[in-house]
């Protein structure tokens, strides 16, 4: 467990100075251990239901990452956005949620399941409810890997505008699936 | 979509992010909110007129001091809950400690005082005005620091909205003591507290609905 907060904690401080490697590396490790988390406690649900969850949670986590506060673990965060966005589900979806343990923080890690299936979001659809700057902004720089100056020379936006814009479209991409599934 | 192509997508080009960021929009938030809760008490309803007496301003200072208590401790526990988890570094004993402080200081000012003149004390002349006053005019510090909150990740939202409504309503007593002539310290420890704490309470229930993300 030390190791892999150590590790993971590790490469959550490279990506919040904008190593774009090493922020990879955490969303994919991260992930695993998001979907064996929600599978054992969603027993019952689709692995696209599960899938959807998980990737509701690393969307969330993305536009929230400015609140880790680095003088503290990083495994809890993780684990307090899994829960809160697992209670969320269950709120929504009307079960109950007089069940969900409130686990130890290292349940967080305890299954790293790599088991992927694909979710029922469809980004295309989700982009096309983006005003056109903000879908732009977000496939020049997000989906073709342009640099933001080259995204905003063919966006003719400056490149302010461009990250403004894909800042504001990843938190209105990150709301709308979890106010999509919530109505 | 794939969960890969998602993680492509979410660090393609990541940007360096502040994590000081929490704490000060809450504190630029909080900020406003008071520029505002002063503004309509000095214009509405008016600095109270006696301050060239010593009495007055002392209790302005005790007003003012008490308030700034209760602001200093929930801003800090608002930027802990603001944070996903953070919750649990809540404490709940340094929430209580200016309302205990207000209650000794009130009860021993009482254990001084002729029984006759309790009534007074406690009840003050402007109870009501205190009462509708601090609420109302902590609407404008609770709405700008719920939207700060919403740009964070508070995971206990109840807790979350009630710390937001208690700094809220600390800011309004602070801006209310300039007009305030309810000079006793069994007054600030009933109505003060009281009308704070509703605060807190309403900020509480309307937290969930208003903080989800």
């Amino acid at each position: 467990m030390d190791t892999i907060e150590g590790e993971l904690k590790g490469l959550m401080m490279a990506s919040l100075g904008g190593d774009e490697g090493a922020y990879r590396n955490v969303l994919g490790r991260l992930s695993g251990y998001l979907r064996g988390y929600y599978k054992a406690r969603l027993a019952a649900r689709s692995a696209a239901d599960v899938e959807d969850l998980v990737q509701e949670t690393l969307l969330a986590l993305h536009v929230r990452r400015h609140t880790y506060d680095p003088d503290q673990p990083f495994t809890p965060w993780v684990y307090a956005i899994a829960r809160y966005k697992l209670i969320d589900y269950l709120r929504r979806t009307r079960a109950s949620v007089k069940n969900v343990p409130l686990d130890a923080v290292q349940e967080i890690a305890a299954h790293d399941d790599h088991v992927a299936s694909e979710s029922t979001l469809d980004l295309n659809q989700l982009l096309e409810r983006l005003t056109p700057k903000v879908r732009d902004a977000i496939r020049y720089v997000k989906l073709d890997g342009l640099t933001v100056a080259e995204a905003a020379a063919r966006g003719g936006m400056s490149e302010s505008a461009v990250k403004v814009n894909v800042h504001r479209g990843m938190k209105t991409l990150s709301a709308l699936i979890a106010r999509g599934r919530r109505s | 979509m794939k969960t890969d192509d998602l993680v492509k997508m979410l660090s393609a080009n990541v940007e360096a992010v502040e994590y000081r960021e929490p704490q000060r929009m809450i504190l630029i938030s909080a900020g406003l909110g008071a520029v505002v809760a002063l503004s309509a008490v000095i214009l509405l309803l008016g600095i109270r007129m006696d301050l060239s007496e010593l009495g007055p301003w002392m209790f302005v200072l005790v007003k003012s001091v008490f308030a700034g208590a209760i602001i200093g401790v929930s801003l800090a526990n608002l930027t802990r809950v603001a944070r996903p988890g953070g919750e649990r570094r809540v404490s709940i004993a340094l929430g209580l400690l200016p309302f205990g402080g207000a209650l000794l200081v009130a009860t021993a000012s009482l254990a001084i005082a002729p029984l006759s003149d309790w009534k007074a004390m406690i009840i003050g002349e402007y109870w009501l005005l205190c009462l509708v006053c601090i609420p109302l005019n902590a609407i404008v510090p609770f709405a700008a620091m719920i939207w700060a909150m919403r740009q964070l990740a508070p995971t206990n939202l109840t807790l979350a909205g009630a710390m937001a409504g208690r700094a809220a309503g600390g800011i309004s007593a602070f801006a209310y003591a300039l007009h305030c002539t309810d000079d006793s310290f069994p007054f600030i420890a009933l109505w003060y507290s009281l009308t704070i704490a509703l605060c807190a309470v309403l900020g509480g229930v309307v937290g969930r609905p208003l903080l989800r993300w």
